[in-house]
């Protein structure tokens, strides 16, 4: 039951480290391995699952590092180079008086009725956002808003730090939210 | 112009998720929240990252594409030969 329910996270994971899908299935294994030795001493000072988490995580930067033989894979989690999550088109420039100002004020979305909001449309287009976003975004977003974990628990488990937590948050959650300004208000969006 | 007693919209905007996440120096939080209270465009920005939150907090892991993750490949490849 533990390891149906925990296996595809721990193989998402052990996958950013790693260069192929036969080498993270043999972290996965060795992770289990450890899991299983280091039960008994497991001490509920974390949750159960940030714990099995954290190991593979381990696991999987030690092989990754020695596969790859020179730097250590975590360059992946680098939240460097990337764009503002608004266009800065929509801003007044510099020569406006009101510089940096909305040019046009975003679309009011409480005003679209729920059943559109929750349509199947409008969920397949969040969906399709995630599925593009850089691996260490996906990852990111996908750990704390859809499946609700806290900042602490994906940071413990994804062996990186608060900061770069919040900036990988940060673009993930803004290109959803242009996805979902196509889908909802097309005009708007550029 | 940017005064430090004020803050503009496009700085908002990329302040917002420290600000979401507690993690904003309270100077900054602040000027965040005397901007939102007088700025309706950044009010509606603010609520439309709450919807986007929320309605991804809608998503199954399995509406999610089970194999996006190939992608790291691509990164990792690429990492590789650079």
């Amino acid at each position: 039951m533990l390891v149906e329910r925990y296996q595809p996270v721990m193989l998402r994971i052990a996958r950013m480290y790693v260069p192929s899908r036969a080498v993270a299935e043999e972290v996965v294994q060795e992770a289990w391995v450890g899991v299983l030795k280091g039960l008994a001493g497991f001490e509920g000072r974390s949750s159960l699952r940030t714990w099995i988490l954290r190991i593979v995580t381990n696991v999987a930067k030690t092989r990754g590092a020695r596969e790859s033989r020179s730097t250590p894979f975590s360059s992946v989690w680098s939240a460097e180079g990337d764009e503002p999550v608004v266009e800065l088109e929509r801003f007044l420039s510099r020569e406006h008086a009101n510089a940096g100002a909305w040019a046009v004020a975003p679309a009011a979305w409480e005003t679209v009725p729920e059943e559109r909001l929750l349509s199947r449309e409008t969920l397949a287009a969040i969906g399709e956002a995630i599925d593009a976003l850089p691996p260490n975004q996906r990852e990111v977003i996908r750990l704390r808003d859809v499946l609700g974990w806290t900042s602490q628990e994906v940071c413990n488990a994804l062996d990186i730090g608060e900061t770069n937590q919040r900036v990988l948050l940060h673009r993930a959650r803004g290109k959803v939210r242009r996805a979902l300004e196509r889908t909802l208000d097309p005009e708007a969006a550029s | 112009m940017t005064t430090p007693t004020s803050m503009t919209c496009r700085t908002l905007v990329e302040l917002l998720t420290d600000y979401l996440e507690d993690a904003l120096p309270d100077d900054e939080r602040v000027l965040l929240e005397a901007h939102l209270a007088e700025c309706e465009a950044c009010t509606r920005y603010l609520a439309q990252v709450r919807t986007t939150i929320r309605l991804t907090g809608m998503l199954r892991e399995e509406d999610l594409a089970p194999d996006a993750r190939e992608a790291l490949l691509g990164v990792y490849r690429a990492w590789r030969t650079s």
